[in-house]
């Protein structure tokens, strides 16, 4: 990657997804070469992104600007540290992904697997396209761009009930982001004559008082992919996708881009003080606190492991909110590593509701007992993962948090310093008894079929994002220092 | 009495409300064309009553002849009259293939007959 | 020399070539003659457009008499960017014609066809071009007959009576015009829309000019399908054969805008119709009812055809609201939308026509399962479909941003949000064909389809990729609107 300049990066970044999926189109009737198109197009984007990092640590803000659509309207990209983070975070996990996918579709025997991989690049490569948004028209288009490629994937089963999970799907996030985050965007536009990113925001002196909460309403909830209460049904539907979408797409890359954006805007758009004198913005705050408690309470009567799982993913979605709305710094930092931090965790949890489901076709969490004896392995990644969602060291989930608290008490929210402890709680309550019962419970008398582990390539998937879980624990000093620089002027 | 002195105007009036009212309440295509035509003749009349001027003749040069009826609105409405024609008889063949393929010319009858053929889905 | 004469060869060769090329007895070769003749056409369209983009004027006059006696033709920048959108559509439809007509119209109806095609494009031009009131009226009724034959031409038994109702609907509205232009001939003794305009604003206050100012816009409002007074138009779309609709359908109703913007601005002039009359105050009502109805009617319907026709009422709904603001920013997304819905609506008659080519019906459900066997002519129609929605990267995102903007500029925002509601109401008709297209089955024992021909994909995609371009680089198109909105609110250019 030497001689590479940080806009040829740029351009990288955004063109490989897309060459991998032309790659595959053409490589359709040959599984093996396909797949392996998959594999090396997505380690190629990890370089790429790997190779731009250092050019951001460094306090570079490398600009592209694409084409202009009308005065003061242009596609273009600025890589930034929250950019960053996200970009990394999608990056590190489509490999592993990939390499899981493949055990996971033929082992199942899933249809259509050319079609899968084709639009999971697609998303990937918008979802790069989001990360390095340099203004929120350009953040717009890609992001509907990520929610028409991933209805394909969603509805992948092809049945009834996958398409009309389909529908619902489709239908809040369009509606959403149409009816509500467009006019956003064409209000900022309105007002402040541009919609570029720029830290500190760009409306200060433009738009102030009541209007400034309602326009911050208008994008919290506009932005459906972030789950906040009442626009999180599209998630537990999303569910009906085979697994490996679930967990690139419904716990990385889709919610985070949702998150992402929401953070995006409180940070370069409003800019954390400007917010702060937005009358009643508090209750955009305890919205998010309520999703995270009420969120957390739906998982825990959910009896299907993937259905608990996208409950725990819309609860800890508003923690990234939260730490958005609590309007301190500290929590911006808490906020922003926790995209990373939960990346990890869930998709470990996921790559393990899948791995259950393909060596023993079981999908329900009372199904579990003794089962930690057959799938060791699985098991064991399923806890790190639940440690990490609980906030317990030594897993990632603690991190986040701790700044999440800290900006909290900064800021004196004891509302949200309550929520955090109660959800912690919740999420144990959750977590807990599946351990538990994998574990220590006996397994039942009559089982259908008799299993081992999940095939190799999902063990290894699960085990190096386990793996990770932790390591990012222990050294989270990259993360920490693309999270501090989030929202500060170069 | 002014109303009187423009019974021109009151006669195009009451030529068009009863060719308008033929229009839209007759069920039966031709008696439509009709009264489209009536519409349209009311029309013509209101532009070559325009063109009159009191106590002018036929708009020849001639001598002592100083005043005579405008002749442009004569002019077009000549055009206006062969467009009308050109209506009548396009609306007449369409009635012909009406009645060609349907067997009817009544209105009411064609849409019975589409609103069958709507359900059975062709 | 030959430039001198531009505006009158403009409409002059269509309508001499009708004739002849019913006079062809070769049907290749009449076909071969009408695109030669539409591309023509296209050609003069963008030499005049060059020729007035700086400003100029441009006066004919016919047979060496003067205004006001004889008949005068007059181009500048707002009509000479109407003739583009009709001769460019034109251009396209044209060489489309041939495959898309072989299964739609019986091959002795064939010659009728490009003639009356011929005849259309020739009135729409000298609608635009001409500045007589009159010979409006003749050129719009020259325009219409030709329309009502080549809607008949359709296959279904159904297209008669559509055309029969259109033929009455339309004669009505005509008739309304000519009464219109007759009492504003009583009023002022001429007919030159320059002379009338001069002549005018001594009228203000006459009960005459007030009934001639209802009765033209009332004409028109017919003509351009004006809710309430479109009932004539779905039917008219739905039973056409599918070449008539995409040329009518992204055509006629933009000349009949242009011509009640031409009596509005230009003849009565802004203040007598907006200060004095307060037409703007019918108008937006109007508007909005059509956009919201329109759109709401449109996700109910089995036929595309029909569906596409009540989403071009609801986007005539979009230009009138944009009139209704009178502001140049409301203006200028109206012409934009002129040029952006009839490239929009255009491809997507274009793409549907491929779809009937091989599927003979357009009916929703018999296009399940087309999506893998006609990948592009169905991806031509999900992007034409974004466009209307006004997704970014497509025109229809140009002419909605303009159209907000111009109700944000009017602090108008409940009707910000009836724009986007009804954007929306867009998502939810498109996706139902386009997901019944791509992620149902095709039904068991259902023939197998192939690709269209590319006679019918090229010119598809010629205006689809339009759409794109149009949509990125908006220059070209934002441009003319903006100094033909600012031209009609007399404004200086440049």
């Amino acid at each position: 990657m030497m001689g590479l300049t940080p806009n040829d990066l740029i351009v990288l970044a955004l063109c490989i997804p897309l060459f991998t999926a032309a790659g595959i189109f053409l490589a359709d009737k040959n599984p093996n070469v396909r797949e392996g198109i998959t594999l090396v197009g997505s380690v190629l984007l990890f370089i790429t992104i790997v190779a731009l990092t250092p050019h951001i640590l460094d306090g570079e803000r490398p600009n592209l600007k694409l084409i202009e659509i009308l005065p003061g309207l242009e596609i273009s990209f600025t890589v930034e540290p929250l950019g960053m983070i996200f970009a990394l975070v999608a990056a590190t996990l489509w490999p592993i992904n990939s390499l899981y996918s493949i055990g996971y579709m033929r082992t199942n025997n899933e249809r259509k697997q050319t079609r899968f991989y084709i639009f999971f690049a697609i998303a990937l490569s918008s979802v790069m396209a989001i990360a390095f948004a340099g203004n929120l028209l350009t953040l717009f288009i890609f992001y509907e761009v990520l929610t028409l490629s991933t209805y394909p994937l969603v509805t992948h089963a092809g049945t009834e009930k996958a398409r009309n999970a389909g529908r619902v799907y489709l239908g809040i996030l369009i509606s959403t982001s149409i009816g509500l985050l467009l006019p956003a965007i064409i209000w900022v536009w309105y007002a402040a004559g541009t919609t570029d990113f720029k830290a500190g925001g760009i409306l200060t002196g433009q738009i102030s008082g009541p209007l400034l909460t309602l326009l911050a309403a208008l994008f919290i909830f506009g932005i459906g992919k972030a789950a906040v209460m009442p626009t999180h049904r599209w998630l537990p539907a999303a569910m009906v996708a085979p697994t490996p979408v679930s967990a690139l797409l419904h716990a990385v890359a889709v919610v985070k881009a949702g998150v992402f954006s929401v953070v995006k805007v409180v940070a370069y758009i409003f800019g954390l003080d400007l917010l702060a004198t937005a009358p009643g913005i508090e209750w955009l705050l305890y919205i998010a606190c309520f999703t995270v408690v009420a969120a957390s309470i739906v998982a825990l009567q959910q009896d299907n492991l993937k259905k608990r799982l996208a409950y725990s993913t819309i609860s800890q979605l508003s923690y990234v909110v939260m730490g958005a709305m609590i309007l301190a710094p500290l929590s911006l930092i808490g906020a922003a590593l926790h995209i990373a931090v939960h990346a990890f965790g869930k998709i470990t949890l996921f790559f393990a509701a899948g791995s259950i489901y393909t060596a023993s076709k079981k999908t329900n969490v009372s199904q579990l007992n003794g089962i930690g004896r057959r799938m060791p392995w699985t098991m064991t990644a399923f806890s790190i993962g639940a440690l990490s969602m609980i906030a317990l060291p030594p897993a990632a989930g603690f991190l986040s948090k701790w700044y999440l608290l800290l900006g909290a008490s900064q800021q004196q929210q004891y509302i949200a310093m309550a929520v955090i402890v109660m959800s912690t709680l919740l999420n144990a309550a959750y977590f807990v008894p599946v351990i538990y019962a994998a574990f220590l419970k006996t397994e039942d008398p009559v089982q259908e079929r008799d299993h081992k582990e999940a095939p190799l390539p999902m063990v290894v998937a699960l085990t190096m994002t386990a793996a990770a879980t932790l390591l990012l624990f222990l050294f989270p000093g990259l993360a920490l220092e693309l999270a501090k620089a989030v929202g500060v002027p170069v | 009495m002014m109303s009187l002195d423009l019974y021109n105007y009151w006669v195009v009036i009451f030529l068009m409300m009863a060719g308008f009212y033929m229009l839209i309440a007759s069920n039966h295509l031709i008696r439509k064309i009709i009264g489209l035509n009536i519409f349209q003749t009311s029309v013509f009349m209101l532009y070559i009553s325009l063109g009159k001027v009191a106590g002018g003749t036929a708009p020849i040069a001639a001598e002592g002849i100083d005043t005579y009826s405008n002749p442009l609105p004569h002019v077009l409405i000549l055009t206006a009259i062969v467009v009308g024609i050109s209506t009548t008889s396009l609306a007449l063949a369409l009635v012909i293939r009406i009645k060609e393929s349907y067997d009817t010319v009544q209105e009411d009858e064609i849409l019975e007959l589409d609103s069958i053929a709507d359900e059975e889905g062709s | 020399m030959i430039n001198e004469h531009l505006p009158a060869l403009q409409v002059v060769v269509p309508l001499l070539a009708a004739p002849i090329c019913f006079l062809i007895p070769n049907k290749r070769l009449s076909w071969l003659f009408a695109t030669l003749v539409s591309w023509l056409s296209f050609a003069m369209a963008i030499l005049l457009v060059i020729a007035v983009n700086d400003g100029t004027i441009l006066h004919y006059e016919f047979g060496g008499w003067a205004p006001p006696w004889g008949i005068e033709y007059k181009v500048d920048i707002f009509n000479s960017y109407v003739l583009l959108i009709v001769t460019a559509i034109g251009a396209a439809v044209f060489p489309y014609s041939w495959k898309s007509i072989q299964k739609e119209i019986p091959e002795t109806h064939h010659r009728i066809y490009f003639t009356a095609m011929l005849l259309c494009l020739a009135g729409l031009l000298g609608m635009t071009i001409t500045g007589d009131a009159f010979n409006l009226f003749v050129l719009l009724e020259i325009s219409s007959l030709s329309s009502y034959t080549l809607i008949s031409l359709g296959r279904d038994r159904r297209a008669l009576t559509a055309s029969f109702q259109y033929l009455i609907m339309g004669t009505i509205g005509a008739t309304f015009i000519l009464i219109g232009v007759g009492l504003l001939y009583a009023l002022t003794g001429t007919l030159n829309m320059a002379d009338l305009a001069s002549r005018i604003p001594a009228l203000e206050g006459s009960r005459t000019l007030e009934a001639a100012f209802a009765f033209l816009i009332l004409g028109f409002g017919l003509k351009l399908a004006m809710f309430p007074l479109h009932l004539w138009l779905p039917n008219a779309y739905s039973y056409a054969p599918s070449s008539v609709s995409a040329f009518i359908g992204a055509t006629a109703t933009k000349v009949a805008i242009y011509a009640l913007l031409r009596f509005l601005y230009t003849v009565f002039g802004s203040s007598f119709s907006f200060d004095y009359m307060q037409v703007h105050w019918l108008l937006m009502p109007l508007a909005i009812a059509s956009f919201m109805f329109a759109s709401i009617v449109a996700i109910f319907q089995d036929g595309i055809k029909r569906l596409l026709a009540y989403s071009s009422v609801a986007q005539i709904g979009y230009i009138l609201l944009g009139i209704s603001l009178v502001n140049v920013t409301g203006l200028t997304a109206a012409l934009l939308h002129m040029f952006n819905h009839a490239l929009m609506k255009g491809g997507l008659f274009l793409a549907l026509g491929a779809i009937a080519y091989r599927i003979g019906s357009t009916r929703v459900q018999s296009i399940a399962g087309i999506g893998q066997a006609m990948p592009y002519t169905m991806a031509a129609f999900v992007i034409g479909s974004l466009s209307l929605i006004g997704v970014p990267l497509t025109v229809g995102f140009i002419s909605k941003w303009y159209l907000i903007l111009a109700t944000l500029e009017k602090g108008y925002w409940p009707l910000t949000v009836l724009i986007i509601i009804s954007s929306l109401l867009a998502v939810v008709y498109t996706w139902r064909v386009i997901e019944t297209a791509y992620f149902q089955e095709r039904p068991a024992g259902a023939p197998a389809v192939k690709e269209a021909p590319l006679s019918l994909l090229i010119p598809t995609w010629v205006v689809i990729l339009a759409n794109l371009y149009f949509g990125i680089n908006s220059s070209l198109s934002t441009d003319l609107a903006s100094h033909a909105a600012l031209l009609l609110f007399g404004g200086s250019l440049l």
